[in-house]
């Protein structure tokens, strides 16, 4: 099983090039407000995490992500069930 | 109380911004009069409307007009309340039996919108232990009826049937627990499903196929029952949606299913429980344009004829437009938002009316200047917005 770090590590590389401007990334940086990201930018990740990590991430775990960390709890689950 | 309205400040200053740009608010559109189904009065002009989705030009056919006023005249303006609490009119069932018979289905139910339909149906069918997987390109009255169900969603990308056999195969056992949705023909770019391809793979594994042929029925296929039709694919369709709104001229939406079991889920089904029933002038122009629409594929014809026209007059002057020749025709437009939006002004003060898209509402984060033909479109008309869009390809390659 993949830890939660691991699955961060991935994230801020996927993620970094998405931020509005250049801040340092950690498990409490918020998507929305902090990354900068609109709805149409969420999307566009999403369909990256999922060829990165090949999985389907399902529509409706978007309302309990708000922060990096929360994200990466969410794939952790995924990844496990997959 | 104020606190409740501080979320919509950047809706309030992104609209403020438009109406600042252009001098018009893009999304409060006042139509002063209604002259036929191609033309209107806005700001005191004709204006020829080429962004109204009337794809066969039904809403003033003397039918269909006078289907309506019998109607409202023998049973009133309204049924004051939902079919579960106030009892079907003897009309709801019976253009439930006429669409039935259209489509060749054991069963039909008719809802108040199509919105409705798709709400209804998407949030009903599926449960807990299902898996929705839909097209990312699809409408919002898909996406919200997801959001009032309790299935997982999953999307693939538009059109790629090899990304949806992707995800049917990382779903495992759960493939024949998946209702995969898709339409006929895409509001935003014109586009069609690779619907061949798509029954192919549902079969394969199992899954349940929803095709929405809002944009589709009385465009395409021989009787104009759609892409499932067009393509001789209808029965590998488990549930097809639809919209009187378009080419039937009126208002209202429809499931039909090769599943006499969905006669069942119409008292489960929250959106069609709690909802007013359609009005009985709607229900009558709705069987008379059924019928018209059934008949004969005149109106068919000339809509292509019109949409081959115009498409292909725009795709001269090099606009990017969608993929393919559609009655939908969406401009894609190599400039901002506010750009685009004085473009739209200035295609009005032309007289000539289409539809203002802007992201997130398209694909690619473009904004679009969509219009829809209509079959009621005459050559003169469809030469003047021509003309139209020919006046500013100048400045379109200035921005560009």
């Amino acid at each position: 099983m993949r830890s939660k770090e691991a699955i961060l590590d991935q994230l801020y590389v996927l993620i970094r090039p998405y931020a509005r401007e250049p801040i340092e990334l950690c498990a409490e940086t918020g998507l929305i407000n902090e990354v900068g990201l609109d709805s149409v930018k969420v999307m566009e990740l999403m369909t990256q995490i999922e060829d990165h990590f090949d999985i389907s991430v399902p529509l409706n775990i978007l309302p309990r992500v708000n922060s990096l960390g929360d994200l990466a709890e969410q794939l952790q689950q995924l990844l496990q069930d997959s | 109380m104020a606190s409740l309205f501080n979320k919509f400040r950047s809706l309030e200053e992104t609209r403020a911004g438009l109406v600042a740009g252009s001098g018009v608010d893009p999304f409060h559109v006042v139509v002063e009069r209604v002259v036929s189904a191609t033309e209107a009065i806005i700001n005191g002009r004709k204006v020829i409307m080429a962004g109204t989705n009337n794809y066969l030009g039904l809403t003033f056919d003397p039918e269909c007009v006078a289907a309506a006023c019998r109607a409202v005249s023998e049973e009133g303006t309204g049924t004051t309340g939902s079919r579960m609490a106030n009892g079907s009119y003897a009309a709801h069932v019976a253009l439930e039996n006429e669409l039935a018979a259209f489509f060749n289905c054991p069963a039909a139910i008719v809802f108040s919108t199509g919105y409705i339909a798709n709400l209804a149906i998407l949030s009903t069918l599926t449960g807990a232990e299902d898996v929705i997987l839909l097209d990312a390109d699809c409408h919002a009255s898909i996406y919200d009826g997801t959001r009032l169900g309790s299935a997982q969603v999953i999307r693939f990308q538009h059109n790629n049937p090899a990304d949806l056999e992707k995800r049917l195969q990382r779903l495992g056992d759960r493939a024949g627990n998946t209702l995969v949705v898709v339409e006929g023909i895409y509001s935003m770019l014109g586009d069609r499903a690779p619907l061949r391809e798509i029954v192919d793979i549902k079969n394969r594994y199992g899954a349940s196929l929803l095709v929405d042929e809002a944009h589709s029925l009385g465009v395409l296929g021989e009787q104009g029952r759609g892409l499932a039709e067009e393509l001789g694919v209808e029965s590998g369709v488990d549930f097809i949606t639809g919209t009187f709104s378009k080419s039937l001229g009126s208002i209202g939406g429809f499931c039909v299913s090769c599943w006499p079991q969905l006669e069942t889920v119409r008292y489960a089904m929250r959106p069609y429980i709690f909802t007013a029933s359609s009005s009985p002038s709607l229900i009558a122009s709705t069987r008379k344009a059924l019928e018209i629409l059934s008949r004969s594929s005149a109106l068919r014809k000339k809509l292509w004829d019109n949409a081959t026209q115009l498409y292909q007059g725009l795709a001269a002057m090099g606009f990017e437009l969608g993929p393919e020749i559609s009655p939908v025709i969406a401009v894609r437009l190599p400039a901002t938002v506010g750009e685009t939006t004085a473009l739209w002004n200035e295609l009005l003060s032309q007289g000539i009316y289409v539809n203002l898209v802007l992201p997130p509402a398209t694909p690619g984060g473009k904004p679009l200047l969509r219009c829809s033909l209509s079959a009621a479109h005459s050559q003169v008309q469809i030469k003047a917005i021509l003309d139209a869009f020919s006046l500013f390809t100048e400045k379109l390659q200035t921005t560009a």
